[in-house]
């Protein structure tokens, strides 16, 4: 309560200066009165009856009032605590407590003690007034003293320019200090002299915005690039015309530049998914030669096992995908091992049987999963600093989750060949798979190392399950839908090389990302497999294959 | 367990075997033919429990002409020939009075020879593509003109909506109700550059580029809504892209028709926040008929958190109708049943009435719904009265002067032109 009393009060310090400054300025066209202070309370008592569309008419009326209070009774609106009493019709600020609401006076701020939740209406808001109240509000946020709050607010009030907003943009562009702030003002009036009358306002407009990104830019700068047509707007005068011309060229050389960028980014994105689905049977399949049909349901363990940690720290959710890997990585390894020391192991050079059994294995890893934790989906929380996008420019964006994934890719595999290239397992296994006999003449013990590389395939499975628990629904059929990209990305990269299951994998993202706007999703999928299937003809042992004696297994 | 356990064991089996025989035959068999296990036992499992409730309600009033009603469950297991397989088992072997059952268009095709041949009476309550009407069916859930159209309608004339993204999955309900709402997009004005379609697989979840696509469609300096009709899993990843990629339903709303209380109940609603839905019913509306009834469902389950949602509602109005038709008659004799009940009304949970229309569908409000932070919805528009469901659209060039009426023309599908009727279930 304190700390909102001490933010109303700075914000009612704030917004005298502005008031103020608005209130020389802005002359009220004769005629039409703009709303005053006195009038709040009767404004604010409409709220509680208005349609949808007569509250939009009541904002923008309690705006032009300029009155400090304003703020908080549109703040309350926006977050759904604006309430009206159902016996008096009276308007309240209310704060949900266990079916008892305690209510504040919108105007004064003060208590006025507490009703039932049943005794009062909430005040319903859709998307468009969300709009108008996200934009007046930020008439407000601009004279905030946090740089970032004032971009932000220039920017939301951007989203819908009228005469009044430019009025107070102008304003604030003379007493910003920021230059980023400025920056972003001087675009958005820039984009709003597009419409101007006068043609040297217009042309300056255009040269100015030149090198602009925005979307609306974009489509004003299309639309003044041709002469008017019947009932299309269009640009009168040649010389802005030809301006605009020029300025769409260099952002149209722009703009597919960076789509271009975005496509590879997406692809890149969705290779690693792949990579990181296959890489653990790069090692099982790849390195070992065994047909593992369960390797999916192990990246489903994985998922699982991210949110029963979730579960078990429901106060750290940012932290608790960090602690999943390493958990989920000894829950599929153990299992893995299990796998191995169980069934695999007895079906050494039986390709067949081992398909087979794993296959069962992979049903029941599915319905004990359905048993334990039931057949929906279960909800995985996503930690904030996954959530959100990394905006480069107006243009080009990646989101958060993705980035990490190839980032957190790239770690993994950087990680398993350092463990099959510089460690005595790695070397043990690199041995054991290239001749048996020969490793087991020289002393290593090879049934060990194939229950560690078995563990160690099934625990990456494991990992990529965390991050999958990211991308997509935790639930029994999660391994399913990943088994036969993985399978394809290593056959696709060349068996028994890690290295091609990296490439391959981030190769068959690209081309599917690539093709997809032109294609749609589902066609995009089919010319993939249609390329993998004429590839392999041409080439049976993948992109990189195995050569010398390594190739005979 | 000695001598004399046994033989009052057995005794005691024998007597009870006799008392449930001699209960069976005074009873009203019911028949439940929802999904249990599989990928659509989330959505279906709750319909069963609510036609269970509702057949625990009405013994509790004495049952129906004085005998009790027995549920028969069985499972068709998300599993679409075993839907015909079961609904044969239920028709011929248990002799059920009637079906309360499917979800997925595809299960309800393939159910609906075995009615056909076998005279049985299916209820079926999810809102679906339209373009059928069968005798045996009675259709309480949505056809596209109680759903999809009004949605539109509404982003078109309150929100100003210019530009169209028609984005679903690639079955055969979002590609027939796509293709109805295109034919009326065109009608009424919208120019074809200005409307997309797309499809994605069943679980799709790499959402990035298809959501970009969607992003850079819609600022185009128009107005653009999404219309989806992407169904089950998939919806989850689709939303968080959105979210990830801040698509706000302020500027690009995206409709859904799939996505209701249900679905929601297992995500963060949070990043949804004003996303819309159209139904024809709301768990939120707030009405003294709807409120007793959650309760009663929150009694029943044993759970005050379990949602109900439009498809548990159509289930109800269903089963009231059909214990309607069979007062009314007197008798469960099918044929009887399904004469008696075109005309019949009950009063639906938000208020209304639902009447049966000679072509086997009912009268439905519409609400137009926005998300909120709970995952409840707020509802933002709705209809005057109830709009009458078109089994055939008259958007559609193939459907014109097509009509179904099982009153007098006796026909599912009667060409007003040629005057012939194609069979219940022409196509």
């Amino acid at each position: 309560m304190l700390s909102r009393l001490q933010r109303w009060h700075d914000l009612k310090l704030a917004f005298a200066g502005l008031a103020s400054l608005m209130l020389a300025s802005t002359a009220t066209p004769a005629g039409a009165v703009a709303p005053e202070t006195g009038d709040l309370p009767e404004l604010v008592g409409g709220l509680a009856t208005a349609s949808y569309s007569e509250k939009q008419a009541l904002i923008k009326q309690l705006v032009q009032t300029h009155d400090p209070r304003v703020r908080g009774v549109l703040d309350a609106m926006l977050e759904g605590k604006l309430y009206s009493r159902t016996s008096d019709g009276r308007l309240f600020i209310a704060a949900e407590n266990n079916d008892v609401l305690d209510i504040t006076d919108p105007l004064t701020g003060k208590p006025a003690g507490s009703m039932q939740s049943g005794d009062a209406g909430k005040i319903g808001i859709n998307n468009q007034l969300r709009k108008t109240l996200r934009v007046a509000l930020a008439q407000f946020d601009l004279a905030s003293t946090d740089v970032n709050v004032r971009l932000e607010a220039v920017r939301e009030m951007l989203r819908a320019v009228d005469t009044e907003s430019i009025a107070v943009l102008h304003e604030r562009l003379a007493v910003e200090p920021s230059s980023a702030v400025k920056r972003e003002i001087r675009a958005g009036l820039a984009l709003a002299d597009l419409d101007s009358s006068e043609v040297s306002v217009r042309l300056a407009a255009v040269k100015t915005l030149a090198e602009s990104l925005n979307v609306d830019v974009y489509n004003r700068l299309t639309a003044m690039s041709q002469a008017p047509a019947e009932g299309e707007a269009g640009e009168g005068d040649p010389a802005v015309r030809a301006a605009a011309k020029k300025a769409l060229r260099t952002i149209d050389r722009k703009r597919s530049f960076y789509s271009i960028a975005q496509t590879l980014l997406y692809g890149l994105s969705q290779g690693s998914v792949l990579v990181l689905a296959a890489i653990g049977l790069a090692i099982t399949f790849g390195v070992m030669g065994v047909i593992n049909m369960a390797h999916g349901e192990l990246m489903m363990l994985g998922a699982y096992s991210t949110y029963v940690v979730q579960l078990l720290m429901p106060q750290h959710i940012g932290a608790s995908i960090l602690v999943a890997i390493p958990v989920a990585f000894l829950v599929s390894g153990l299992v893995g091992i299990a796998i191995e020391r169980g069934i695999v192991r007895h079906l050494y050079g039986r390709p067949l049987e081992t398909l087979l059994a794993t296959f069962g294995l992979s049903l029941i890893l599915q319905q004990a999963v359905r048993d334990i934790f039931s057949a929906n989906n279960r909800p995985v929380e996503t930690p904030s600093w996954l959530a959100g996008s990394l905006q480069i420019n107006e243009v080009l964006a990646i989101t958060y989750n993705r980035l990490y994934i190839i980032v957190f890719t790239f770690a993994v595999f950087l990680l398993l060949l350092a463990i099959l290239k510089r460690t005595r397992l790695g070397l043990e296994v690199r041995a054991v798979s290239q001749n048996r006999g020969m490793a087991k003449a020289m002393g290593i013990r090879t049934e060990w190392v194939d229950a560690m590389t078995f563990g160690l395939g099934s625990g990456i499975a494991g990992i990529a399950g965390v991050a999958l628990s990211q991308l997509t629904n935790v639930g029994p059929n999660l391994g399913q839908s990943y088994i036969v990209d993985s399978f394809m990305v290593v056959v696709f990269g060349g068996v028994g090389n890690v290295w091609g299951t990296e490439i391959g994998g981030n190769a068959l993202g690209v081309v599917n990302q690539a093709l997809e706007p032109y294609a749609g999703a589902v066609l995009a999928k089919i010319f993939v497999l249609v390329f993998l299937i004429l590839f392999i003809q041409r080439r049976p042992r993948g992109m990189f294959p195995q050569k010398g004696r390594a190739a005979d297994g | 367990m000695n001598r004399g356990n046994v033989l009052k064991w057995a005794v005691a089996g024998a007597v009870t075997l006799a008392s449930m025989t001699a209960a069976a035959e005074d009873t009203i068999k019911v028949g439940v033919l929802h999904s249990l296990s599989g990928t659509m036992a989330i959505s279906e499992t709750t319909l069963k429990d609510t036609v269970l409730m509702m057949i625990d309600e009405q013994n509790k009033k004495g049952g129906l002409l004085g005998k009790k009603l027995e549920a028969v469950v069985v499972d068709p297991a998300s599993n679409w020939p075993l839907f015909a397989e079961k609904a044969a088992e239920l028709l011929e072997k248990d002799k059920v009075s009637v079906v309360f059952g499917c979800w997925t268009s595809v299960s309800r095709k393939s159910v609906l020879p075995v009615f056909e041949k076998d005279d049985g009476l299916l209820f079926y309550p999810v809102q679906y593509e339209g373009e059928e009407s069968s005798k045996n069916v009675i259709y309480t859930g949505a056809a596209p003109n109680q759903q999809a159209i009004p949605a539109v309608d509404y982003l078109m004339k309150e929100v100003g909506v210019k530009r169209w993204v028609l984005e679903g999955t690639d079955y055969v309900y979002p590609r027939t109700t796509n293709k109805i709402l295109q034919a009326y997009l065109l009608q009424k004005g919208v120019k074809a550059e200005d409307i997309i379609v797309n499809y994605t697989p069943f679980g799709f979840s790499d959402w990035a580029s298809e959501v970009s696509k969607i992003k850079k469609f819609g600022s185009a300096g128009k107005k653009t809504a999404v219309v989806s009709t992407i169904n089950g899993d998939a919806n989850v990843p689709f939303y968080k892209e959105l979210g990830n990629q801040k698509i706000s339903a302020e500027d690009t709303p995206v409709v859904a028709f799939s996505v209701g209380e249900e679905e929601l109940s297992g995500l963060d609603a949070k990043p949804l926040v004003g996303h819309l839905a159209a139904w024809n019913y709301f768990m939120s509306i707030d009405t003294p008929a709807n409120k007793e009834w959650i309760k009663k469902w929150h009694a029943f389950t044993k759970n005050p958190k379990r949602t109900f949602n439009d498809p548990m509602e159509a289930s109800v109005i269903g089963f009231q109708l059909w214990v309607k038709a069979v007062e009314k008659t007197g008798s469960t004799d099918t044929e009887k049943v399904i004469a008696a009940l075109p005309g019949l009304s009950v009063g639906n949970l938000t208020g209304g009435t639902a009447t049966v229309l000679p072509n086997h569908h009912i009268t439905k409000p519409v609400y137009i719904g926005e998300i909120r932070e709970d995952g409840q919805f707020d509802v933002v528009w709705k209809t005057d009265k109830e709009i009458p469901g078109e089994a055939w659209s008259h958007y559609l060039p193939s459907d014109k002067g097509i009509t179904a009426d099982w009153v007098k023309l006796k026909c599912g599908n009667y060409n007003e032109e040629t005057k012939v009727c194609s069979g219940q279930n022409f196509k």
